[in-house]
């Protein structure tokens, strides 16, 4: 069977596993809704008092709350699918379109973040690792060795601070100058200023964990078999390296950086807060302090499926690389 | 033993590392006796800055922010410590199993890890501290359910390594029973990597927990470097050390164990010289 | 007479401090001549491998490096050529092919781009005249198919043929040299022939020097034209083939000639009056890999025993004779139940230990015991010596000091020092751990013991004195062996009876005698013409000196 063949049933393989993870996580939704403490309505409703009782019986009627757990869990099940997630009564929108209208600013962060985290990152570790133990390898190494145990919040601040405060350089907050009312490209710079030290911020960290897992996956490859047989004949370091290494080497660091994708949607609440862009990191945020755990339940599954949806699309381009996909 | 020490002393930041972290340790036990009433007290002007009659300058209330740095470090260290554990325990008893037994018992403990690994862990953990109202239990509880997934897989690779050596299969050639096999012969093995990641696991346990109290969600009750840079937050143009100096004290605590935690897997695990 | 192409003076290369010895290889000399095969022989750390790698310049500098002597080629030394000229060198004018296939090559890349690159590094060549050049030389290399082997990816191809892809990639640019480092020990006896009679080919065809490096005498004898002999770093003797292998000089070289088991079956003690003590029958396994929950893997499957019928009298040693995949192993788990068999049964006298649950299996076990292979793996590194052999007999029961005690006459029957029961496995050598695995499997005083390759992974001095130890045991202590390998040479001098497996079945099974000299399945006749030096009589050289 062709390698593209092969391909296809791999990609089809992990999109059918995707859906009982996906069921799994509205599962899990349910019972944290259940475990909360108050009437479900009530969590439903919001802040509980802020609907009125008839809206409170509708609910209640509607999510079976008089009726056994399974048949509730099928009508929860039954909602999501029909992209009903609840209603928010502090912003008086359903919790779906509150969330459509984040989910923007969070994609442009997280996108950014990404590639400059996985690009800087691969980039400086192979220079870390092809001079390894020379003071560049130990200057990269003590950079990502502190950036690793920084937290995320005090960098954005610290950021903030020198960059912002002292400075004057970029915006302290927010994702652009809305009383400017720019227009096409000078919309696109406004925000890309505002964006600047949030997503250096959240990279940061992820920038940490792929330069020491590419420098570490480079010297684990340097030391291979197949590497001895290149040198064996006679080809230059340099087609070496960036042919024969770096080709084996990046394929961990593509698979984590899959799995990274969950731990960069957390970040980005943190990172959203401290420089109020209005992501859905901010709007979880936002929904903590205003008790709407409807809300925060609700950005919690979205975010979970964009996770896995992410995840599959990682999944696709590393059949791309590696040409191994049924040995995996 | 002796090699041991002998292999970590060798890595002079592993060794810098010990020394700060001792450093924390020493502070977090002291703190009582130096600061014994509430870090909450206030006992001066509000935003006095560092250096003057308050080491670390007080903060909006009037509060020392040193009482409050010294307090702070025994929660990180208790929420981080406790925290790993849980999340160990829970790990090893995942791993341990899904990896001896394997086939169908592996295929479903694995779906689970995964499915703990795909959800975004700090926004779960929001969620449920956010349900469990928040407390140093409901807090411990958090950090541990999102942090047991890397070890339940390290552990699980490690058990079927284990599983399939041949010193396992003479074992139960020789009618050695399960539990004898799992405890007495292949976890004795596995210790080491427990202890290596259980220790860098202390250092991002104490980063979630103070990203949590710096988001407001942590125990109302307890003073925690997380929540002095919340609290700091809004006077940082005017009173920066509010924020700067609590930050510089996680920084420290998390990277002092990162270096140890390094220095322990050099030392447990010498790597082979090339020949 | 052949001119030398390459000679090496009086090289001599240092390890670094804290090696258990100062220098992987000490004032060696020797000369390759054009259109010759010079085997290499040596068991592991002899320094044929630094030896190789200093010809090739791949010494890991700075820890291990050359520091005396010359390697003369084409009119320069190669130990003191810059580097950019020797990377020139590599690949152009010497070439070298190494053990394992599969991680000798990328795997990301496909084969005609590892080929390939060989060619334009070192030479212009349009691409056309490339890719023709490439497809005649995988012909040359009877590969079937060059075209589909060209786009393939190493995974995609089986050992011997990655091995005969690597064999092209060396040649193409038709080097004076070429050195190959134990190219066929990772693989099965059939190809292992196949590939033996390429390189020969080959060597004739383009008027190579090859430097072909092993530890098996019977390649020795296969292929070489000369012969050079290592031992600790140096050359202790060097000349003709015929020479050495007939008459050797060099006390080492005896020593190891000596150690080469025969393919003459020895004569065995009649045993068909004793009782049949193990009787295996119709025993089936099939290894699903089902694709995990949820289809995560793709299924695939694996007949690994089909209808396997044996059995084994009192003192009698059965051997089962196959190669990797062909069942064996398989069947020696299931008789112990470390595998579940699907179907059949193994009975142990009356009883067929098939059918009994764990629980109820747990007294027979005492009855069957097992040494493995892997000398290594086989001893759990965190126990002393003494509370390895003394656990199973603990574990059935008996106390602490009677189990000490058996374990110290354990040791002694084993030849190993009472004061090893105090040290942990890796302060010994791979054949005295696997004299502590024999001890450890007869502390339970087994009727049958089961001996899965037991020689496969030790040097082949060391092979014969657990062999020899394995027989005097055996004979002893009356035991009865079920003795599973892929050497027929082994499988000569131990067995007293032999089944032949492939894919699962046996297609052979018979005395030692009846099958080594009128062997009936085509496949058993196959194995037979393919054992290396076949054709090569032992020289007689008396006992054995053990060192």
């Amino acid at each position: 069977m062709s390698i593209d063949r092969k391909r296809f049933r791999y990609i089809l393989r992990r999109a059918a596993q995707a859906v009982p993870v996906l069921l799994a996580i509205i599962i899990l939704t349910f019972l944290l809704l259940k475990l909360a403490p108050g009437d479900a309505a009530e969590v439903l409703a919001g802040e509980a008092g802020s609907a009125s009782p008839e809206y409170m019986a509708q609910l209640r009627q509607r999510f079976g709350l008089d009726k056994p757990i399974h048949i509730q869990l099928l009508a929860y099940m039954k909602n999501v699918f029909t992209l009903n997630l609840g209603f928010s009564f502090r912003h008086s929108m359903p919790v779906l379109d509150l969330i459509m209208g984040r989910i923007g600013p969070t994609l442009l962060l997280m996108g950014t973040t990404f590639t400059l985290a996985i690009g800087f990152g691969i980039l400086l570790g192979i220079l870390a690792a092809i001079r390894v133990n020379t003071w560049r390898d130990s200057l990269i190494s003590i950079f990502s060795l502190v950036s690793y145990a920084t937290p995320l919040f005090w960098v954005g601040l610290m950021l903030i601070l020198v960059f912002s405060i002292r400075f004057g350089w970029v915006p302290t907050s927010g994702m652009e100058d809305i009383a400017a009312f720019h227009e096409g490209w000078n919309r696109v710079f406004d925000i890309a200023h505002h964006l600047v030290l949030p997503a250096i911020t959240l990279s940061l960290f992820y920038l940490a964990v792929y330069t020491r897992l590419m420098r570490a996956s480079m010297l684990e490859q340097a030391g291979m078999d197949y590497v001895t047989t290149a040198k064996a004949k006679g080809l230059t370091e340099r087609r070496i390296t960036l042919k024969h290494i770096l080709r084996n080497a990046v394929l961990p660091v593509v698979t984590m950086a899959g799995v990274q994708v969950g731990g960069m949607l957390g970040g980005s609440v943190v990172v959203e807060s401290v420089f109020g862009w209005p992501g859905l990191g901010l709007l979880a945020f936002e929904s903590l302090f205003a008790r709407d755990l409807n809300l925060l339940l609700g950005i919690f599954t979205f975010s979970a499926c964009l996770v896995v949806a992410i995840n599959l699309s990682v999944d696709i381009i590393y059949t791309f690389l590696d040409p191994r996909i049924e040995v995996r | 033993m002796q090699d041991f020490w002998r292999r970590f002393r060798r890595n002079r930041a592993a060794v810098l590392g010990l020394i700060i972290l001792l450093a924390v340790i020493g502070l977090a036990l002291t703190a009582p006796l130096i600061y014994p009433q509430s870090p909450f007290r206030v006992v001066s002007k509000p935003f006095l800055p560092p250096f003057g009659e308050y080491l670390f300058g007080t903060d909006v209330l009037g509060r020392d922010v040193c009482a409050g740095i010294a307090h702070g470090a025994r929660t990180s260290l208790l929420i981080g410590i406790l925290a790993t554990v849980v999340a160990v325990l829970i790990g090893t008893l995942v791993g341990g199993f899904s990896g001896y037994y394997g086939g169908f018992i592996d295929d479903l403990l694995m779906r689970i890890t995964e499915f703990f690994q795909t959800i975004p862990s700090f926004i779960f953990a929001i969620v449920l501290v956010a349900i469990l109202t928040p407390s140093i239990e409901s807090i411990i509880i958090a950090v541990g359910a999102v942090s047991w997934p890397p070890i339940a897989r390290l552990v699980r690779g490690e058990f079927m390594t284990m599983r399939n050596r041949e010193f396992v299969h003479a074992c139960l050639v020789m009618g050695m029973g399960d539990l004898r096999v799992i405890f007495q012969q292949i976890l004795p093995n596995t210790i080491s990597p427990i202890i290596v990641t259980g220790s860098l696991m202390v250092a991002s346990a104490i980063l979630i927990e103070s990203a949590l109290s710096f988001l407001g969600l942590g125990d109302p009750n307890i003073m925690t470097w997380g929540f002095m840079v919340g609290a700091g937050r809004t006077f940082l143009r005017t009173a920066w050390w509010l924020c700067a100096i609590p930050g510089i004290a996680i920084l420290l605590a998390v990277l002092a164990i990162n270096l140890v935690g390094e220095g322990l897997n050099d030392a447990l695990n010498p790597r082979l010289r090339h020949l | 007479m052949n001119p030398f192409i390459l000679e090496i003076q009086n090289l001599t290369v240092n390890l670094p401090a804290g090696a258990d010895r100062d220098y992987a290889v000490s004032e060696f000399n020797l000369h390759l001549r054009q259109n010759e095969i010079l085997c290499v022989v040596g068991e592991s750390g002899s320094g044929k491998s630094i030896m190789a790698k200093a010809v090739m310049g791949l010494l890991p500098e700075p820890h291990v490096r050359a520091s005396a002597g010359k390697i003369l080629f084409e009119g320069e030394d190669l130990l003191s050529t810059s580097p950019s000229r020797m990377r020139r060198i590599r690949g152009s004018r010497i070439s070298m092919i190494f053990q394992e296939p599969m991680t000798a090559l990328n795997p990301v890349m496909t084969i005609s781009d590892q080929i390939e690159e060989v060619i334009f590094t070192h030479q212009e060549m349009p691409k056309e005249q490339r890719f023709q050049r490439m497809v005649n030389l995988l012909k040359n290399v009877h590969l079937p198919d060059p075209e589909r082997i060209l786009y393939s990816y190493p995974h995609q191809l089986s050992g011997g043929q990655r091995q005969r892809a690597m064999i092209a990639m060396a040649l193409i640019l038709e080097p004076a040299v070429l050195i190959a480092d134990e190219p066929t020990t990772a693989l099965d006896v059939t190809t292992q022939a196949q590939i033996l009679s390429l390189i020969r080919d080959l060597e004739k065809e383009h008027n190579t020097g090859v430097l072909f490096i092993t530890h098996d005498f019977g390649v020795v004898a296969e292929i070489a034209d000369r012969v050079a002999v290592m031992q600790h770093g140096r050359l202790v003797e060097f000349g003709d083939a015929k020479q050495v292998l007939n008459e050797p000089q060099h006390p080492y070289t005896r020593s190891l000639i000596a150690a080469v088991p025969s393919l003459t079956p020895r004569t065995h003690k009649p045993i068909k009056h004793q009782p049949v003590v193990l009787k295996v029958q119709n025993l089936n396994k099939i290894f699903r890999s089902s694709g995990g929950l949820f289809g995560g893997r793709s299924a695939s499957v694996v007949r690994a025993a089909k209808e396997v019928n044996l059995s084994i009298r009192r003192s009698e040693t059965l051997g089962i004779v196959g190669e990797s995949g062909s069942g064996k192993s398989t069947v020696a788990r299931c008789i112990v139940r470390l595998v579940q068999a699907d179907s059949g049964s193994v009975h142990l006298g009356d009883i067929d230990l098939l059918t009994k649950s764990r629980w109820q299996l747990r007294p027979y076990r005492k009855r069957i015991q097992m040494v493995f292979q892997d000398p290594f793996g086989s001893l759990n590194p965190r126990r002393k010596v003494a509370q390895l052999i003394s656990e199973g007999p603990m574990v059935h029961g008996l106390p602490k000091t009677e189990a000490l005690d058996r374990a110290y006459k354990l040791l002694d029957l084993v030849g190993l020092d009472p004061r090893s029961a105090d040290r942990y496995p890796h302060e010994f050598s791979g054949g005295q751990r696997q004299r502590i695995a024999i001890a450890r499997a007869l502390a339970l005083e087994p009727e049958i013991l089961i001996a899965d390759e037991p020689v496969s992974a030790l040097d082949v001095s060391v092979q014969a004195q657990i062999l020899q130890l394995l027989s005097d045991i055996r004979d002893r202590l009356q035991l009865s062996l079920l003795f599973i390998t892929h050497d027929l040479r082994v499988a000569a001098q131990v067995c007293d009876t032999i089944a032949v497996m492939l894919n699962g079945e046996i297609v052979e099974y018979g005395t030692t005698m009846d099958i080594f000299l009128n062997p009936q399945h085509s496949y058993t006749q196959q194995l037979i013409k393919a054992v290396p030096g076949k054709n090569w009589t032992l020289p007689s050289l008396g006992k054995i000196p053990l060192n």
